[in-house]
C-alpha cells in the first residue's frame, strides 16, 4: 500500500506524515512534489500541514490552484481516500473537496497544545480502528483553525454522521462540547459526503509514540490499512 | 605593497566630511586607520563598508581580546568560533550545530519583526553549515509587564518568533524569559538555533578556488535594513524610534525555500562555501568568507538581483534584505545551482568571483567604486580594551547585609510569599508564550518548553539532545564573574536534570556601552566567570554573539550573558521530567541550602530590593553534582530531577508539584534538620547547586551523591494526585491546597496580558 505525500514550497509536516506511515504502520510512502501531475500510483494522498504557499493571502487559496491539486481533486472525485491534515484541512476546503472554511482563531493567536478530541463516527476509511466516544490526546498547532460553516451544512453533516472527531472538554471533562479555536459545534474533523476525504485541524501524525505524549493518533494509520490495505 | 586602483567618487555621491564620518559611527582615529590603510580619501561606498565592517556587531571591537580567554576546544569539537555555528559530534558520524544571536535593538523599535528575523537569521546560520534545524530556544528580557508599553513589546516579540519558527516548521522547544525593570526600552531577545547534520557534510564559509564565481541566492536586495549593522551598534534613544525603517522585514516562506535549497546545494557538492548576508549584508558576508580563505574577491552590484531601480552601490551592499545568501560555487557548476534554486522558485546570479589579487573590490559594471588591500579590510579592525572599574553603586548594594531587611506583617504566612514568588512573572508558568509556538512539528519533542531542559530525541538512534539558556541578569549585575559562573552551571544543571551530560556552550553577551568602565568592567568579569565555570564543567564556547550598547535614557541593562547549553543524553530510557511522578516515592535534596538571601527573587518581589551578594558559586561542587546526578539517572534511580533556581526551595518544590497540570501531585516535606538557618533563607533563597530528585531508591541515590562528594539528604515523600503541598521549618509551617499554588503560578501571565497593550508609543 504505497501513500503519496504531498509536499508543498511550503509544507513542513511532509516528513511527520511520511515518518507516521514508515515507522508505524510499516507501509510505503513517496513525496508528492507539488509542481508534478503525478500521483505515482498511490493508493492514498495525505495533504500534510505546513504553509503550503506561504499563505499570506489567506491558507490554502493558492495550493488549490497547483498543478498537483488538480490531480489530488480528481483522485478524491474517483473515490480514492484523501487524508487531509492540519493546511491540508484548510486546502482541501478551499479546493471544494470539503464544505466549510477554517478561519483565524477565536483568540487571535496561534495554539499549540495538545488537546482532547472525541471520535465521533468510527464508521469511516480513518477511523474504523476507534470506538465511538473514545478520547483521544493529540497536538494541534494552528493559527487558521476554527471550522466554520452556515447552519445548513452543518446540520447536514451532523445528520448524516459526517463530524468524525469533536474537541473534547477540559481536562477533567470529557463531555463538554469545548474547542480551543473557536470551531463551530466544536468540530475538529469531517468527511465529504462519501466519506474518501477527511478533513482535520490536530495531527494524528505527531500522535503516534508515546514518547513524545500520545499514540493515540496510530488508529487513523491503522485504519485506513484496515479499509485500503493492499 | 598591493597597488590600488584610484577610486574616484561616484556622481552624486556625498563629501567625506567629519560629519559624515561621525554619522557612520567612525571615530577620528578609525577613520585615521581608514585613511592609512587606502593610502587617500575613502569614497562614500567605503565609508559605508566600513562603518558596517568595523561596527561593534561585525567587529566585536571591544570584546575579541576577551572572548579569546573563553575555552574553546574538546576532542568532540568540530568547529569553534568563527563560523556561522559551532559544531560537535555526537557519534556515530552525526554532529550538532548550534548558536545563538541577539536582535535585541531591532525588537526595542518593532517588536514582531526585530524578533521575526532574529529567527531567521539565526536559522541560516544553522544550516549554512548543512545542518537541518531541529529546534530553535530563545532568551528573552522585558521590563515590568505592569507597563502598557512592556506588555506590547512582549505580544510583539512573542509572536514574531511564533509565526516565523512555525511557518519555517522547526520546534520551538525551550527558553526563558524574565522581567525586570531594568530592561524597560531596551528588550533582549536572543534566539539559539540546533540543527543536526553528517559529520561529511560540514560545510564552512570559507571562499576558495580563484575563478570560482560568486552567486547572490535567495530574496532580492531591497532597501530595507540599510545599516542595520550600525543601528546595532550605538544605544538606543529617543531617537531611535526614528531608525524603525532601519529594521528588516522577515518572509518565514521565503526562508523555508532557502533552507530546502541550501541543503540540496550543499548535497550537491557544487559549492565550496556558503554563507547568510546577515548584519551587513552583502558587504560582511562576501568580506569574511574572503578574509578566512585569504583569497580576493571581485563583486559587481549590477549583476545583484534588486526590488527596486535605482539602488546605489552603497544601498545593495549594506541592504539587509532577509532571506538572502552569499555562494562561491565551483566553476562550471553555475547550472547546477540555478537549477537547485529554480527547483525552489529562487533567483541565483553570479555577481563577482574570487580572484589571485589580494584585494576586496566592488565595480558598479565596469566603474570601481570600492577597493580594499587584500583582507585588512577584516584583519585592520581596531580593537579596544577600554578602562575598567567597577561601580560604586553595585559595590554598595552588594555589601547590603541583606538579612537585616525587616519581614513584612503578611510574610507571617509563608504561603502568601510562596504565592507572590509563583506569580512572579519571571517565575510564573510561561505557557501564554509557549502556546504560540509550534513545539512538536518534526515530532522529536520528548520535553518541550516548561521542563528543565528540553529534550528532542535523534531519530535513528537511541539518544537524545538536552539543550537549555539560562542566565539571572541580577547576580550578574550584583557580581559579574560570579553571576556568569552560575549561568554556566544553572544551563548545565538543567541539561543534567533530564538525564543530559553538558557537552558545549554557545554564548550571547548583552551589555551596555562598553565605552563606560563600570560596564566594560561588567563584560570583562562575566566573560572571566563564564569561562572559569566553563574550564570547570568542561563544556566550551563554540561560538556565540555579542551585544552591546544595551542602554535606555535611564542607564544599561542588567549585564545578561546568555549561556545556550547543548548536552547528549545516551539513551531514550534515561530521559528525565522535572515533576513528581509516583506518590510514596521519596524526595531528596542533592547540594545544600545557606542563610544567603542576596539577590534573590524574593527580595525583589516581596521587597523590591536589589543587593546583597548573589549566592556563592562552587564550581568543583557543581561539577560533582551534575555527575552525581547523570550517573544516578543512568542507573534508572531517579524518578524526576528539578532544578532549584529562581524562588528557592519552596517554589522549586511548588513547581514539582504543579507544573504538569495533565497530573499534579502534592508531597509532604520536612525540613527541620536545617534548623540554623533562617527560614526565609531556608524556604526562598537561591543557594546553588541544588537539585531536587524523587526516587523510589533513595539509599542508591544517596550513596551515589556520597561517592562525588555531594551532599544529599532525604526531604519528604511525593504525595497523591491534587494532594495538598506541605512544608515543615523550624520556625514556621506552610500548607498549601494545589489549586491555590496552581492559580498562582498558571495563571499569572495570561492575567497580565488580558490587560490592554499599547500598540504604538
Amino acid at each position: 500500500m504505497r501513500f503519496g505525500i504531498v509536499t508543498f514550497p511550503g509544507s513542513n509536516c511532509d516528513y511527520d506524515a511520511y515518518q507516521a506511515v514508515v515507522e508505524t504502520i510499516g507501509e510505503e510512502a513517496v513525496y508528492l512534489w507539488h509542481k508534478d501531475h503525478d500521483l505515482k500510483q498511490s493508493d492514498v494522498i495525505i495533504l500534510p500541514g505546513g504553509f503550503s504557499y506561504g499563505d499570506y493571502l489567506r491558507a490554502g487559496a493558492i495550493a488549490r490552484f497547483s498543478p498537483v491539486m488538480q490531480d489530488v481533486i480528481a483522485f478524491a472525485k474517483r473515490g480514492g481516500p484523501v487524508l487531509a491534515i492540519c493546511n491540508g484541512f484548510q486546502i482541501a476546503c478551499e479546493a471544494g473537496l470539503l464544505p466549510g472554511a477554517l478561519l483565524r482563531n477565536a483568540s487571535l493567536k496561534y495554539i499549540c497544545e495538545f488537546v482532547r478530541i472525541r471520535v465521533e463516527s468510527n464508521d469511516t476509511t480513518f477511523t474504523n480502528r476507534y470506538a465511538v466516544g473514545d478520547i483521544m490526546r493529540v497536538p494541534i498547532a494552528h493559527g487558521d483553525g476554527r471550522y466554520t460553516a452556515d447552519d445548513e451544512t452543518l446540520n447536514r453533516l451532523e445528520g448524516d454522521g459526517r463530524v468524525v472527531f469533536r474537541y473534547a472538554g477540559g481536562p477533567a471533562d470529557a463531555d463538554e462540547w469545548w474547542s480551543p479555536n473557536g470551531a463551530m459545534r466544536a468540530i475538529a474533523g469531517i468527511v465529504n459526503e462519501t466519506g474518501n476525504v477527511l478533513g482535520m485541524m490536530p495531527h494524528p501524525e505527531r500522535a503516534v509514540d508515546s514518547l513524545l505524549g500520545s499514540d493515540d493518533g496510530l488508529r487513523v494509520f491503522e485504519s485506513m490499512l484496515a479499509r485500503i490495505g493492499v | 605593497m598591493q597597488r590600488l586602483h584610484s577610486v574616484e567618487p561616484r556622481p552624486g555621491d556625498p563629501a567625506i566630511t567629519p560629519a559624515l564620518i561621525a554619522e557612520h559611527g567612525l571615530t577620528v582615529d578609525e577613520f585615521d586607520k581608514l585613511l592609512a590603510m587606502l593610502g587617500r580619501e575613502p569614497t562614500f561606498t567605503e565609508l559605508g563598508i566600513v562603518s558596517a565592517l568595523w561596527s561593534e556587531h561585525c567587529s566585536y571591537k571591544h570584546s575579541r581580546p576577551l572572548l579569546r580567554t573563553l575555552p574553546t576546544d574538546a576532542p568532540y569539537v568540530l568547529q569553534g568560533p568563527g563560523e556561522n555555528a559551532g559544531v560537535i559530534s555526537i557519534g556515530d558520524g552525526l554532529a550538532i550545530a548550534f548558536k545563538i544571536e541577539s536582535h535585541n535593538h531591532p525588537s526595542a523599535v518593532e517588536p514582531y519583526q526585530g524578533a521575526a528575523t532574529g529567527v531567521g537569521g539565526i536559522l541560516r546560520d544553522v544550516f549554512t553549515m548543512g545542518a537541518r534545524p531541529i529546534a530553535m530556544l530563545n532568551s528573552l528580557r522585558f521590563g515590568s509587564l505592569d507597563s502598557a508599553r512592556v506588555r506590547y513589546l512582549f505580544a510583539g516579540v512573542v509572536k514574531g518568533i511564533g509565526d516565523y519558527g512555525n511557518c519555517v516548521g522547526i520546534p520551538t522547544v525551550a527558553g526563558e524569559v524574565a522581567f525586570d525593570p531594568s530592561y524597560e526600552g531596551n528588550p533582549l531577545v536572543n534566539a539559539m538555533c540546533v540543527g543536526l547534520l553528517h559529520e561529511n557534510e560540514l560545510i564552512r564559509a570559507v571562499a576558495q578556488g580563484v575563478g570560482n564565481p560568486i552567486i547572490a541566492v535567495g530574496a532580492r536586495t531591497g532597501r530595507d535594513g540599510i545599516n542595520g549593522a550600525s543601528f546595532a551598534s550605538e544605544d538606543l534613544s529617543a531617537e531611535s524610534e526614528a531608525k524603525r525603517p532601519r529594521v528588516q522585514v522577515g518572509d518565514p516562506f521565503t526562508e523555508k525555500l532557502l533552507l530546502e535549497a541550501s541543503l540540496e546545494l550543499i548535497r550537491s557538492g557544487a559549492i565550496v562555501a556558503i554563507q547568510d548576508m546577515g548584519a551587513a549584508g552583502l558587504t560582511s558576508s562576501s568580506a569574511e568568507m574572503a578574509a578566512r580563505g585569504d583569497v580576493g574577491v571581485t563583486i559587481d552590484v549590477t549583476k545583484v538581483p534588486v526590488r527596486e531601480e535605482g539602488m546605489t552601490p552603497y544601498e545593495i551592499l549594506l541592504s539587509e534584505s532577509q532571506e538572502r545568501m552569499l555562494v562561491v560555487a565551483k566553476q562550471g557548476r553555475e547550472n547546477e545551482v540555478t537549477a537547485i534554486l529554480e527547483k525552489w522558485d529562487l533567483t541565483a546570479a553570479v555577481i563577482g568571483e574570487v580572484i589571485a589579487e589580494p584585494v576586496y573590490r566592488v565595480t558598479e559594471g565596469d566603474r570601481v567604486v570600492a577597493e580594499f588591500p587584500g583582507i585588512r579590510l577584516v584583519t585592520d579592525c581596531p580593537v579596544y580594551t577600554p578602562e575598567a572599574y567597577e561601580s560604586a553603586e553595585v559595590v554598595r548594594l552588594r555589601a547590603i547585609d541583606v538579612s537585616q531587611v525587616a519581614e513584612l506583617p503578611e510574610e507571617r504566612d509563608p504561603l502568601w510569599t510562596l504565592k507572590e514568588l509563583l506569580s512572579s512573572p519571571t517565575i510564573a508558568a510561561k505557557t501564554w508564550v509557549h502556546r504560540q509556538y509550534d513545539t512538536t512539528v518534526r515530532t522529536n519533542t520528548v520535553i518541550g518548553p516548561g521542563g528543565d531542559a528540553a529534550v528532542v530525541r535523534i531519530r535513528g538512534t537511541e539518544r537524545a539532545l538536552a539543550m537549555k539558556t539560562d542566565c539571572n541578569g541580577r547576580y550578574v549585575y550584583l557580581d559579574p564573574r560570579v553571576g556568569a559562573q552560575i549561568a554556566v552551571c544553572e544551563a548545565a544543571r538543567n541539561v543534567a536534570c533530564t538525564g543530559g551530560r553538558p557537552m558545549a556552550i554557545t554564548n550571547n553577551l548583552n551589555f551596555g556601552n562598553p565605552k563606560r568602565p563600570e560596564v566594560y568592567f561588567q563584560l570583562r568579569e562575566a566573560v572571566r566567570g563564564m569561562g572559569e565555570a566553563c574550564r570547570a564543567l568542561g563544556t566550551p564556547v563554540t561560538g556565540g554573539n555579542v551585544s552591546l550598547y544595551n542602554e535606555n535614557p535611564t542607564g544599561a541593562v542588567y549585564p545578561t550573558p546568555v549561556v545556550g547549553m547543548v548536552g547528549l543524553i545516551d539513551s531514550i530510557a534515561h530521559i528525565t521530567r522535572s515533576h513528581f511522578q509516583e506518590e510514596h516515592d521519596v524526595i531528596v535534596l542533592l547540594g545544600e541550602p545557606d542563610r544567603n538571601i542576596g539577590g534573590s527573587e524574593y527580595l525583589s518581589r516581596i521587597h523590591g530590593m536589589v543587593a546583597g551578594p548573589p549566592p556563592a558559586c562552587d564550581l568543583d561542587g557543581e561539577r560533582a553534582l551534575i555527575d552525581a546526578l547523570v550517573e544516578a539517572i543512568q542507573g534508572g534511580v531517579v524518578r524526576s530531577a528539578h532544578d532549584c533556581s529562581d524562588g528557592g526551595l519552596a517554589v522549586a518544590l511548588a513547581e514539582c508539584c504543579i507544573m504538569d497540570r495533565g497530573a499534579q501531585r502534592g508531597a509532604t516535606v520536612d525540613l527541620k534538620h536545617w534548623r540554623e538557618l533562617p527560614a526565609r533563607a531556608l524556604l526562598f533563597g537561591e543557594a546553588q547547586g541544588r537539585v531536587v530528585i524523587s526516587t523510589n531508591m533513595p539509599d542508591t541515590v544517596l550513596s551515589i551523591a556520597k561517592n562525588h562528594g555531594v551532599p544529599g539528604r532525604i526531604i519528604g515523600q511525593v504525595g497523591a494526585l491534587d494532594a495538598p503541598l506541605h512544608i515543615t521549618t523550624v520556625a514556621n509551617e506552610l500548607s498549601a491546597p494545589l489549586a491555590k499554588l496552581d492559580e498562582a503560578y498558571h495563571e499569572a501571565i495570561p492575567r497580565i496580558m488580558s490587560r490592554a497593550a499599547v500598540v504604538s508609543p
